[in-house]
């Protein structure tokens, strides 16, 4: 049986893509970074893979919002292309800016009907960026990336990763839906690990099939024990990380 | 027609800066500025209508479920109105009015970063306006003129780099200005000595002494001509102390303590000599590749790769605008690895600042000096916002508080890079295009170079404003992706960063012996209006120079335009060993290479000296005052204390590979040594750490030094790297070295790390050196007063650890292991923390002995490599009671140590001391070359076998780790005291 392939879709500003491609790799896959000049240049190239990811980094800067430059080169020149991915049952992952730019793209989470966002990833309420590690309980679900998960830690890396969603309707109805399908929870001393002030401690999100998932934490960054920051005479340091079994949940997924 | 649209935030809670800004209000004591509302402002002009703006500001500028927008034309009273953002929306509390209106935004020709990504992102919607510019807005209740003015300049904007409109913007128009026309101009130098040479160089900040000026008079004379000016900027900058090692490279004559000593070039017989002495020792082992003559120092690593490593400082532009004089700091690292060799990939930041205490009084601070609590902000942020963008995982630093570096602060930056192997070497071939990459060309950073070079002083915030510049980190992101697709292709023969000096130094460098033609009219430029000279030494940031074969230019410009990034061929390196500058065809300038790098002339200095008196330690104890007091304080001392709320704003785990994180542990403690993989998948790991003790400066330079070589390399070993393969690196930072007693001090630090670097086979592979940092102002009362920062030496560490999945961090780990201390202690308080909470002074300065250190730095690594540690930490800030209290925090466990255990030659105090002050000797001490080592129990019978089969390495068993949530001090006197160690994290965390 053939490797599945996944794509790793980068663009100016994105950084996250050399440990993403290791991380498919590790799982099994053949991983291929992708400029998007080169993808919308040959939409095509997109019908040689079966996993779409989008990185962590700071596409086109950031400067004006986490994802938004990048989700409009996106909607505007490679919508159908992209569409044509999802309809054929690609899945589609986007970690930290590569969740910021699925919302934006209306890729994840767009109104039926209108099309509008219905929700967004606002600034951290500290104002800050923040690198820490989080505890995190996950509701799978219908969700294929996260199989078989439940409660683990990952770093998190971002200024704009607050979940907020237009209305609170908006809000129950996803919730009811069974998309928000990964959360902050409490650590090790009981504490709220919510690094940004998530409404509902959303941390990660699905579409309603679930092939499609965002989240901000960096499952890439704890595919190895020693990877954590206190494995150190703690964990078996040749023992994989938590976040391996999300890129292992989807190449199994599409084999 | 010029457009402006204001992006606000539907919901006001969210607004952070709002937030920001009236507590900054009320810290500068501004009455009435209890709300505030602000937008994100831009300024969009061409020929668009006002439905393209909208559809420009719903579908680029706005986030539609957490942001309105309002659009007008520039001048619409609306814009200012005094409730932003129109009607509130829904539930939303009405603001009151606010009708003082400030904007902020950057000068012209200032980079502007967000207004250029708007730019670019215009044309996806099909949108072409002619230029965008960003502002920042502010909504506040009414002010005083004068109050709102000091609060945008205190508060919200930097004078090196913006304007502040309070009011309606008056601008109508952002066009720039006219192309520049040629023409030439020749600065007379025959017939002017000594002191028309003088106010020549300072009346165009050149930093050229009346010796060097006399060289080029003279070298011109020979052609019959007078410069011209482009020529002489030129020399200017090739022979600015910040491009060449102008006092360092010097021939000395030193007396110190032992006597005259005779230096024909100090850097060449201190630091470079030790190195080559190194190599020697090492023979056919040598894994030293390319040191001292490339961007950054480059050393053998594993069969396939290389690694390089440089610092920098930036000192200057960070003490005028701190955000961008350390961005591009870091910026200006990133691309001196990047233009290492044939090219090497940024894959860690470390980063030091050294700046005033964050409690200094505002009145105590000089005019024009910004406050350091405010300084260090800026600087965070700066290395923050490039770092983080760039994805280089920032893992190690410091930060130390001095009064010293009031008005100077000291900003290091250092990159660590990896290549393949044979990749070091890169030599320009005649016929090579010169081929300029990256950003576009402006004012930027005009006589960074020189300014550098020179004192501040209370007015450079006004003079320097050109000398700063802005950072735009993607830029310098795709530039890096660019140069590593192009060097994995070898497209390629040399590449260099533009830096100080820019095209002038870059080019110049690499056609120092071949010569060069550049047609200057060439090089892309962001807006018109400058002239040849302007283009030839701007120091925009964000461009590198590669010299480029013919035959590859092609595929090159293909990569280059892939990556979105603009490469432009604009001459050749030629062979002819000149130097021709040319402006549309026609000679703009022309010099002879050799007499521009060969031809500065070298003076004698003197230097000399003398080691202050010493005294034997006094105590300053407060009345029952206890042990435990003392360490509390040091813990929250603000040298001491957590960087958490630095650290946790820099990715430090971006490119996967972070093995020991600089806060680690259950409990989040500090690390030492921090560890990456150098490849992903592999597990050969490198190692980070420094030393600095800037304290020590004044009060022995030699042993400032030393001591923090020692530190810098007890972090890596600590954290178990090979003590057979550490590379150093030396940045020093100094006053004013035109005094003989500060060049004395500079002198005596070389001799130091050239003894350390001999004694522990441990070669400098890099450095640089930031001289006159002295800061000069003049008082109300119009007296003079100049301020020099402490002798300061950054010792960098790179280690390797063989296989990072051994990797043993300083976290305690169980209950029931043994503690023991390696290194013999003894009574060296001066310059300590206990010193500088107040508890006592003077006293014997911490003296390294090397060949101590030398058998403890084998004997960790031993024990380490023989499996029979479980944690292990050296002792350095706050000795070893403040390394085992930052043990049990990391590790969330209790301990119990008896400090009669420890070993301890005593001296340094009068001999009379009571028994807390012999516990305090012992507790804080801060002799080098110590480490606390926690032993499985189990293994302690092997562990104490294994030590005893060392060189004689003092060493003992000074406690044990236990159940609990206390640490347990046993005094000398047999007493035990306790203390949780929930407090001892508070008050480590509590600190500055």
């Amino acid at each position: 049986m053939l490797s599945p392939r996944a794509m790793i879709l980068r663009a100016p500003g994105t950084n996250c893509d050399h440990e993403t491609a290791h991380a498919f790799e590790r799982a099994g896959a053949i991983a291929r970074r992708v400029h998007v000049h080169a993808l919308a240049r040959k939409p095509s190239l997109a019908d040689d893979f079966q996993i779409l990811c989008i990185p962590g980094g700071f596409s086109y800067g950031d400067d004006i919002a986490s994802g938004r430059i990048f989700a409009l080169e996106l909607k505007s020149r490679l919508a159908d292309s992209l569409s044509r991915f999802r309809d054929r049952g690609g899945l589609i992952l986007g970690i930290c800016n590569g969740f910021q730019v699925l919302l934006q793209t209306g890729l994840l989470l767009a109104d039926e009907r209108s099309g509008a966002a219905r929700a967004s990833l606002a600034h951290n309420t500290s104002g800050m960026f923040v690198d820490r590690w989080v505890s995190l309980r996950a509701a799978p679900g219908r969700c294929v990336f996260l199989q078989d998960m439940d409660r683990f830690e990952l770093p998190v890396a971002h200024g704009e990763g607050r979940f907020v969603t237009r209305s609170p309707e908006d809000f129950s109805a996803l919730d009811t839906a069974g998309q928000l399908v990964l959360r902050y929870a409490a650590d090790a001393s009981g504490a709220s690990s919510n690094p940004n002030g998530a409404t509902g401690d959303v941390a990660g999100v699905c579409d309603e099939t679930g092939r499609i998932f965002g989240l901000m934490p960096h499952p890439e960054r704890f595919i190895d024990a020693v990877q954590h920051p206190a494995w150190s005479g703690r964990l078996d340091p040749t023992a994989a990380g938590a976040g391996m079994l999300v890129f292992a949940n989807a190449v199994k997924a599409v084999s | 027609m010029l457009w402006e649209v204001d992006v606000h935030l539907r919901d006001a809670a969210g607004d952070h800066a709002a937030r920001a800004l009236v507590a900054g209000a009320t810290e500068l004591g501004i009455g009435g500025c209890t709300q505030a509302r602000t937008a994100a402002g831009w300024l969009i002009e061409g020929d668009l209508s006002r439905a393209e703006v909208e559809r420009l500001a719903a579908a680029v500028l706005t986030d539609p479920v957490t942001e309105t927008f309002t659009v007008g034309e520039a001048g619409d009273p609306m814009l200012v109105a005094s409730q932003p953002g129109g009607p509130p929306e829904g539930s939303l509390a009405t603001a009151a009015s606010l009708p003082t209106v400030l904007h902020v935004l950057p000068r012209a020709g200032v980079t502007d970063p967000a207004a250029e990504t708007a730019l670019e992102a215009c044309g996806l919607l099909g949108l072409r306006p002619s230029a965008v510019r960003s502002v920042r807005k502010y909504w506040l209740p009414a002010l005083e003129r004068a109050e709102a003015d000091r609060l945008a300049w205190k508060l919200l904007a930097s004078e090196a780099i913006h304007d502040v409109v309070i009011g309606p913007l008056p601008l109508r128009t952002l066009a720039g200005g006219r192309p520049w026309t040629f023409s030439q101009e020749t600065v007379r130098l025959a017939g002017l000595e000594d002191a028309a040479l003088e106010k020549l160089s300072r009346d165009r900040c050149l930093a050229l002494s009346a010796a060097e000026l006399r060289a080029v008079r003279d070298h011109f004379q020979t052609l019959g001509r007078d410069p011209l000016e482009i020529e002489l900027e030129t020399i200017a900058q090739t022979w600015s102390e910040h491009c060449c090692h102008k006092t360092l490279g010097s021939p000395i004559d030193h007396v110190g303590p032992d006597g005259a000593v005779r230096y024909d070039n100090l850097l060449k017989e201190t630091v470079f000599a030790s190195t080559r002495k190194v190599r020697e020792q090492l023979g056919a082992q040598d894994w030293c590749v390319s040191v001292f003559r490339d961007n950054s120092g480059v050393v053998r690593f594993d069969g396939d790769n290389d690694i390089c490593v440089k610092v920098e400082t930036h000192n200057h532009p960070s003490a005028i605008e701190p955000y961008g004089g350390a961005a591009t700091g870091l910026g200006g690292v990133i691309r001196d690895v990047l233009g290492t060799g044939l090219g090497a990939k940024p894959i860690a930041n470390l980063d030091v600042f050294c700046v005033g205490r964050p409690d200094t009084p505002a009145a105590d601070l000089p005019p024009g000096v910004i406050h350091p609590r405010r300084l260090l902000a800026g600087v965070v942020a700066g290395v923050r916002d490039y770092g983080n963008r760039m994805g280089i995982p920032t893992i190690a630093g410091a930060v130390v508080f001095d009064p010293g570096y009031i008005g100077n602060p000291l900003v290091f930056c250092g990159t660590v890079g990896i290549m393949p192997r044979n990749s070091a070497d890169a030599a320009v071939q005649p016929g090579d295009l010169v081929v300029v990459a990256g950003g576009r060309t402006g004012r930027d950073g005009i006589h960074g170079a020189t300014f550098s070079s020179v004192e501040l002083s209370s007015d450079s915030e006004n003079q320097s404003g050109g000398s700063v510049q802005i950072g735009h980190a993607i830029h310098e992101k795709m530039l890096l992706e660019f140069v590593l697709e192009a060097s994995r292709q070898r497209l390629f023969h040399a590449i260099t960063d533009c830096g100080a000096g820019g095209l002038s130094s870059a080019v110049g460098e690499m056609a120092a012996t071949l010569g060069a033609d550049v047609d200057l009219d060439r090089v892309p430029l962001k807006y018109d209006g400058l002239s040849a000279t302007e283009a030839w030494i701007s120091e925009a940031q964000e461009r590198m120079v590669l010299a480029v074969p013919p035959a590859d230019w092609e595929k090159l410009s293909r990569i280059a335009a892939d990556e979105g990034v603009e490469a432009t061929a604009i001459g050749t390196f030629t062979g002819s060993g000149r130097l021709v500058l040319r402006w549309q065809g026609r000679t703009a300038g022309e010099l002879d290479c050799h007499f521009l790098h060969e031809g500065r002339p070298r003076r004698r200095l003197t230097s000399r000296y003398v080691p202050p008196a010493t005294a034997p330690a006094g105590w300053t104890l407060h009345e029952d005052e206890s042990l435990v007091d003392c360490l509390l304080d040091v813990l929250a001392a603000p040298d001491v204390a957590s960087k958490e709320h630095i650290i946790r704003q820099y990715d430090h785990e971006v490119q996967g590979c972070s093995i020991v994180k600089p806060l680690l542990g259950p409990g989040a403690g500090p690390a030492d040594g921090t560890v990456i993989r150098g490849v992903l998948g592999r597990d050969r790991g490198i190692v980070l750490g420094v030393g600095l003790r800037h304290r020590l400066g004044l009060l022995d330079p030699y042993q400032m030094a030393a001591g923090g070589i020692v530190e810098a390399m007890a972090n890596v070993i600590a954290a178990g790297a090979d003590p057979a393969r550490i590379a150093l690196l030396d940045n020093f930072c100094w006053g004013d070295c035109r005094r003989e007693e500060s060049l004395g001090t500079l002198v005596e630090a070389c001799r130091a790390c050239h003894d350390m670097a001999v004694a522990f086979a441990a070669p400098f592979v890099s450095g640089k050196d930031s001289l006159n940092n002295v800061f000069a102002w003049t008082d109300a009362a119009g007296k003079h007063h100049e301020r020099s920062i402490p002798p300061t030496l950054l010792a960098t560490a790179m280690g390797q650890v063989e296989n990072v999945l051994r990797t043993v961090t300083p976290d305690l780990k169980q209950s029931g292991n043994r503690l023991a201390i390696l290194g013999l202690s003894r009574g060296e308080l001066a310059g300590s923390q206990l010193e500088l909470v107040g508890r006592v002074h003077g006293g014997r300065v911490p003296q390294v002995d090397t060949t101590a250190c030398r058998g403890v730095f084998a004997a960790v690594a031993a024990a380490q490599r023989a499996g029979l540690v479980a944690a292990c930490h050296d002792c350095s800030d706050g000795g070893l009671l403040a390394a085992v209290a930052e043990m049990a925090i990391a590790g969330g466990s209790a301990a119990r140590i008896t400090l009669a255990d420890v070993p301890m030659q005593c001296g340094g105090s009068a001999g009379n001391d009571s028994a807390l002050q012999r516990d305090l000797m012992i507790a804080f001490t801060e002799t080098p070359g110590r480490f606390v080592c926690e032993v499985p129990a189990a293994l302690a019978d092997r562990f104490a076998d294994h030590m005893s089969k060392t060189d004689c390495v003092p060493w003992a068993w000074i406690g044990t780790v236990v159940a609990g949530d206390r640490l347990e001090i046993v005094s000398t006197a047999g007493s035990a005291t306790t203390v949780p160690v929930a407090s001892l994290a508070r008050a480590w965390r509590g600190g500055a």
